[in-house]
């Protein structure tokens, strides 16, 4: 109970609200979780991080070297009344010097709608892909595969209204769709009002016997974009340039997850095998924004696409190890060459690739440590990153997600 | 894009066979559940259960095959008290059908209308798994079990009013096997009083309670924790000077633990079925404490 209050307390205070005592009755209470992470880091190289081909944005990156907290973050969530759901997690964070705190979902979701329906607003993490959707603590490695650092700075989430619909079916069908502001990564400018993104997803899945179950999906995004910026290529001693992209984007991607345990009993032994592909075309213009009137630019016509393939297996009770693949490619085009290379859309004729290998161990399902070890190909100076990280989670149950 | 996705939908909706609503269908979360279920409702109701008995049912996932039984559910029944915690809400929420959630006609939780046992006066994680609202392992007492049959009819009454003197037959056919089985249980079981077992996990404080058996020790060190080294070496110091009649577990439980405790002290590891389907012969509830006793008696010989 003490720690509920404290949870509550601290939050209230990051928040700037005045505190609120615990309810009583544990039925009422809002479930409060609150997950830690830390890491340490060890790198071969010290040069600035690029993924060739790709303007990087979001939080993409391969985050800081030695000591440094991950992904701390934490959320409330209830049903609100016998009709909405709602959730919002926190994330605190520390960003040169300063410690932000930065809503990374605040939504409602209909809970009695019926036949199937569910209707899902405010910021969420889209629901295209199979990894989008989950906390970077549920995937099965210390960071993102590449093609979501490379096309949606880590993980796509917008501001918008979500619709989605499941199916009377024997085999799981759920179709669904998003209407989203548009204005973070990898959109930009909230076009159309403030209505400027979209996307589509369909999921089927079902068993196959009493130890295997499967999942596929398919989406597809797109957005009208105005002045998305992102990093681009650093260059000593030159003006600062951002490179900003104006103009259409889509991607399309499908995804599959394969898990298997013996009888269906995974707490002994059980293997996921997942992987996803997703290709994206954008034209329009870049320009390398200096703050003068006649920035340099190009036209700018792209594709960048790229998969991931990972399996995690848990061999006996609280350890697992895993082995991922990443690749990449992107073929872009535009009317300056020099200045699509500023902007870090040349990819140089590198192919960014990466193998890691992860092994951890979970004392309960609470806590999880974790070594993580890659070779990353993704930009021109191949690296050695050993990761070290914890994760644990405080408060409630997590749910017990597909 | 909005009207694509909208006649997308209705068309989908359109292409689905009309399912006949005689009978209800009903999506159990655990095997005891299902089997009560098919006793009551018999060939009114179209039963599912989301679990095995070589399933724990504390660890499953809201796979996509769950997403869509519970989406075509009239009735969830469930052990309830926390034991779903992982998993259910999460399908419930997750199914857009508003029938099945809690506080619903739809949603039936087993432990609700029994009184449960081990309920913590405070609850804290450094305590491992336990359970807010008490010990939900609820169906391992006969007496209970009746009384949430009880319940049960009056919810497949409730939601199917038109077929009220089936089911009001069945329970009444049901409630005379099962007093009957009761108190040749309650005979047969009169050597197994005061004896002294080492479980797995603690699935079997009901049946302790029906019986009065003693639990000594447990091969989690808490709940949901696996077993270690030092914990089997601290029950061995125990068990030397409290002896126990046997070590018991279940079939989603590895036997390892007890199996090594066994050797260490000599003392019997027997596999009880805890659910149907959880051994040979355990195809119904009536089965399932036929094959419990019998075990225990044979180790009591």
């Amino acid at each position: 109970m003490n720690k509920r209050i404290s949870i509550v307390t601290v939050l209230s205070l990051v928040l700037g609200l005045t505190p609120v005592c615990a309810v009583e009755s544990d039925g009422f209470n809002p479930a409060i979780s609150l997950i830690l992470d830390g890491r340490f880091s060890v790198y071969e190289n010290d040069t600035d991080y690029e993924l060739p081909g790709f303007m990087l944005g979001g939080e993409a990156g391969r985050g800081d070297e030695g000591f440094h907290l991950g992904h701390n973050e934490l959320a409330i969530s209830a049903n609100v009344d016998d009709m909405f759901y709602g959730k919002m997690t926190a994330v605190i964070a520390d960003h040169e010097g300063e410690t932000e705190v930065e809503l990374e979902e605040a939504y409602i979701e209909t809970l009695a709608l019926g036949n199937g329906l569910t209707v899902k607003g405010g910021r969420f993490f889209s629901a295209i892909g199979y990894l989008n959707q989950q906390h970077p603590h549920a995937w099965g490695f210390s960071d993102a595969p590449l093609i979501y650092r490379g096309l949606f700075g880590d993980q796509l989430r917008d501001d918008g209204l979500q619709i989605s619909w499941v199916a009377p079916t024997e085999l799981y069908l759920k179709l669904g769709g998003e209407i989203t502001r548009g204005e973070r990564f990898p959109a930009g400018g909230a076009s159309h009002d403030g209505a400027g993104a979209n996307s589509l997803f369909a999921k089927i899945g079902g068993d196959i016997g009493e130890s295997q179950a499967w999942q596929v999906g398919l989406s597809h995004w797109q957005a009208d974009i105005e002045n998305r910026t992102s990093g681009g290529h650093h260059h000593d001693g030159g003006a600062h340039e951002i490179p900003t992209y104006t103009g259409d984007s889509r991607f399309s991607g499908i995804d599959f997850v394969w898990k298997w345990a013996p009888q269906g009993n995974a707490s002994e032994r059980n293997l996921k095998l997942q992987g996803e592909y997703f290709i994206r075309d954008e034209a329009g213009t870049v320009s390398m924004d200096d703050g003068s009137v006649t920035p340099e630019s190009t036209t700018y016509d792209g594709e960048q696409k790229g998969w991931y393939l990972q399996a995690v297996y848990q061999f006996i009770p609280r350890w697992r190890v895993g082995l991922r693949y990443d690749r990449l490619d992107s073929d872009n085009r535009g009317s300056d060459q020099e200045v699509l290379a500023e902007a870090g859309l040349d990819n140089e004729g590198h192919t960014p690739e990466r193998l890691t290998l992860m092994g951890d161990y979970s004392h309960s399902e609470y806590s999880r440590v974790r070594l993580q070890y890659a070779k990353d190909d993704s930009y021109e100076d191949q690296d050695d990153i050993l990761t070290l990280q914890y994760i644990m989670s405080l408060g409630p149950h997590g749910a017990r997600q597909f | 894009m909005k009207h694509t996705l909208c006649l997308v939908l209705i068309a989908m909706g359109m292409g689905l066979p009309q399912i006949a609503f005689s009978q209800l269908n009903i999506f159990a979360c655990e095997p005891e559940w299902a089997s009560l279920v098919k006793e009551l409702g018999g060939d009114r109701v179209l039963t599912t259960s989301a679990t095995t008995a070589h399933q724990d049912p504390h660890r499953i996932e809201a796979r996509p095959s769950l997403i869509a039984k519970v989406r075509r559910a009239d009735l969830l029944v469930c052990s309830g008290a926390e034991l779903e915690v992982g998993w259910l809400p999460m399908l419930q929420r997750q199914t857009g059908n508003r029938k099945v959630l809690a506080g619903q006609t739809g949603y039936f939780e087993a432990a609700q209308w029994v009184d449960r046992l081990g309920i913590p006066e405070k609850v804290d994680r450094s305590m491992g798994d336990v359970h807010a609202s008490g010990n939900p392992h609820v169906h391992l007492d006969p007496r209970r079990l009746l009384q949430i049959a009880l319940a049960l009819n009056e919810r497949l009454i409730s939601l199917d009013p038109s077929n009220t003197q089936h089911y009001q037959s069945r329970f009444e056919g049901f409630k005379h096997r099962w007093q009957m089985a009761l108190e040749r249980w309650q005979r047969l079981a009169e050597p197994l009083k005061g004896m002294r077992l080492v479980v797995h996990h603690q699935d079997w404080d009901y049946l302790f309670d029906w019986l009065h058996i003693e639990k000594v020790g447990a091969l989690e060190p808490k709940p949901g924790l696996p077993t270690s080294a030092g914990h089997l070496a601290k029950l061995k110091q125990t068990l030397t000077e409290m002896p126990a009649s046997a070590i018991i577990y279940t079939h989603y439980q590895n036997p390892k633990a007890a199996k090594r405790l066994s050797q260490l002290t000599g003392i019997v590891a027997v596999e009880l079925p805890y659910t149907v389907g959880g051994g040979e012969g355990v195809t119904d509830l009536f089965t399932l404490f036929d094959v419990t006793l019998k075990r225990l008696l044979k180790v009591k010989s």
